[in-house]
């Protein structure tokens, strides 16, 4: 579920940014002051630990594929939400830059996707099912809610901004009827792996888990009831924005048909697509930027490619010559 | 478990490409993140269309990759996963924006051509952007741009020690996948009935290391207040000159149809 950086509009990347940094300032604020040393090196390794874990493959059973570990939700039930959500970011960071899994840009908004969800949703949806006491059932069954709920809002947040970016020319709903179901799939493998690990750790150590020693001391903000509740209400709120969706464009099918038979091209006219578009007009250096001769934004001549593909071999032919002065002068290491 | 092997040699291999001495390793961290943030911003703003506009943005990477002695078709290659995940998401427009947008005489490409080749560049010189980041900086310095920009001390600790243990657990996690892979002969993957237990036990292992790193932090005085990340040992210099050229060139490619104007000469 990672996004790349060229799937975000800057306005969309910002936006995201500002809610990821939010939380974590929340979480930060959060953590046990007097635990916090001893903490962070707990979040370094655990780190390290779900960057490790989520390269091994599982085999999902009765079929060739695999699946792997959902970070968010097993750091949750270890180190709780707020350590978890640091934790997430330090290892989003850490894929993002090593092995180009999601962008710079697009930091803010998977720390939001994958993090976000994975440890605050998942620590409602734990907390509710352990609030009288940890058993082998209930592990499974917050495991795979929790997997399963948080990669759908993870999945659904990616749609948003993704049209929000004005990316992709999919309608809506075709592009949430691609990512919803698959992310369902994952969910219940993920859901699966974790509680598999998390019955594990309750058989071997059960101390490990969150709110294990004092699920009856600690505060309990919300019951199972009040989780369940708060989830019909995001389920409500989904449904009438998906329903004004739907009422704004037809389905991939209609739209085939609409094509077909010669009939208006379908527009992204959403409130929310209107709104972001608003940011980034206000946020776009030169929002009129057309190239000269044409009326369209692409350029319309072949003039501007001329222009790039001398220029361009110009600079690659540059950069060679620098990389063999450089070479001659012996002031690099061997190349990589 | 290749893809264990190919993480661990990616961390190594981008840890020996930092520790060169090039001019541009030898730039300060935070003037590199700076300037990558803001090359990617501009590169991200240009609209779905702006092929040729965009085209421009892509003499900054080629430039760096030969200042770091680079080789720029491997970087390229690298970033290839990116580059199909932006095709997937692309070629819906293919289908569902199929207005002429680009008359090359011969060729009139449609919206949606148009704008997967927009998505895809942009895509790669993002990519090329960051990997030169981190290939002439390594991680250890951009936690010390990080502190720089009054990112918590808490987060970048955290990021610090991640990064610090992912190659013992990623040798800890291959050495656990290849006892499993020799006891189990012939099979994919891990079966569900030992997921729990082979995982398990790495995260216990886990943790206790990490009490062991705990204590041997404060062994050596170590509270959350002291710094953690890297000194920076070298005297960088011309930072803000790399800064300032960055945005000048972003500025000028961004809002002068600079190919355009040479095309024309032609």
């Amino acid at each position: 579920m990672h996004m790349a950086d060229a799937l975000l509009a800057p306005g969309v990347a910002g936006i995201m940014y500002a809610c990821s940094t939010a939380a974590a300032g929340h979480s930060i604020h959060k953590l046990d002051k007097d635990k916090e040393d001893q903490l962070v090196p707990v979040m370094g390794v655990m780190g390290a630990f779900v960057f490790a874990a989520q390269m091994i493959n599982f085999t999902i059973p009765g079929t060739g594929s695999s699946g792997h570990l959902c970070g968010g939700m097993l750091l949750t039930a270890v180190v709780g939400p707020y350590a978890a959500f640091l934790t997430m970011i330090g290892v989003l960071l850490i894929q993002c830059l090593l092995f180009a899994d999601g962008g710079l840009m697009a930091l803010g908004a998977n720390v939001w996707n994958m993090a976000f969800y994975g440890c605050f949703v998942g620590a409602l949806i734990w907390r509710a099912f352990m609030r009288k006491g940890i058993t082998r059932k209930k592990i499974i069954a917050a495991s795979l809610l929790g997997c399963v709920l948080t990669l759908q809002l993870g999945a659904f947040s990616v749609t948003l901004e993704t049209l929000a970016s004005g990316i992709t020319e999919l309608p809506f709903t075709a592009f949430l009827a691609v990512m919803q179901p698959i992310h369902l799939a994952i969910g219940l493998v993920e859901g699966a792996v974790t509680a598999a690990v998390l019955v594990f750790l309750q058989e071997a150590r059960p101390s490990l888990l969150w709110q294990a020693e004092s699920a009856d001391s600690q505060k309990q903000p919300m019951t199972l009831r009040g989780v369940l509740g708060v989830m019909a209400v995001l389920a409500a709120v989904t449904a009438g924005l998906l329903s004004l969706f739907a009422s704004a464009f037809p389905d991939g099918l209609e739209w085939s048909l609409q094509r077909l038979t010669g009939s208006t091209e379908l527009e992204a006219t959403g409130s929310v697509q209107a709104f972001f578009a608003r940011i980034q007009s206000l946020t776009a250096l030169l929002p009129d930027y057309n190239l000269a001769g044409s009326e369209s934004a692409a350029g319309g001549s072949a003039a501007g490619l001329i222009g790039a593909a001398v220029v361009l071999a110009a600079v690659v032919l540059l950069g060679k010559i620098i990389k063999k002065a450089a070479h001659r002068n012996g002031s690099t290491a061997p190349r990589h | 478990m290749d893809r264990l092997h190919h993480a661990i040699k990616d961390v190594h291999r981008l840890d020996d490409l930092a520790a060169r001495d090039t001019p541009l390793n030898r730039l300060p961290p935070l003037a590199k993140l700076v300037s990558v943030l803001v090359y990617l911003i501009f590169t991200l703003s240009f609209p779905k269309y702006a092929l040729t506009g965009l085209l421009g943005m892509g003499l900054y990477p080629i430039l760096l990759c030969a200042l770091a002695d680079l080789s720029l078709w491997d970087t390229l290659c690298r970033g290839r996963s990116v580059a199909l995940l932006l095709a997937a998401v692309g070629l819906c427009n293919l289908f569902f924006d199929r207005a002429p947008v680009l008359d090359l005489g011969l060729v009139v490409l449609s919206g949606g051509w148009v704008s997967l080749l927009t998505l895809l560049i942009k895509g790669m010189f993002s990519f090329l952007a960051v990997y030169l980041l981190i290939a002439t900086t390594g991680i250890e310095a951009v936690c010390t741009a990080l502190r720089q920009l009054h990112v918590p001390r808490v987060l970048v600790t955290t990021i610090l020690l991640t990064y610090r243990y992912i190659v013992l657990l990623l040798q800890e996690a291959n050495r656990i996948s290849t006892a499993y892979a020799l006891r189990a002969p012939g099979q994919k993957g891990i079966h569900f009935r030992a997921w729990g237990s082979l995982l398990g036990q790495l995260l216990l292992r886990s943790m206790d290391r990490a009490q062991l790193v705990y204590e041997s932090m404060l062994l050596r005085g170590y509270h959350c207040g002291s710094n953690a990340s890297a000194p920076n040992t070298h005297a960088r210099t011309g930072g803000v000159p790399f800064a300032a050229v960055t945005v000048v060139y972003c500025l000028v490619f961004r809002c002068i149809p600079v190919f355009e104007l040479i095309g024309n000469l032609f």
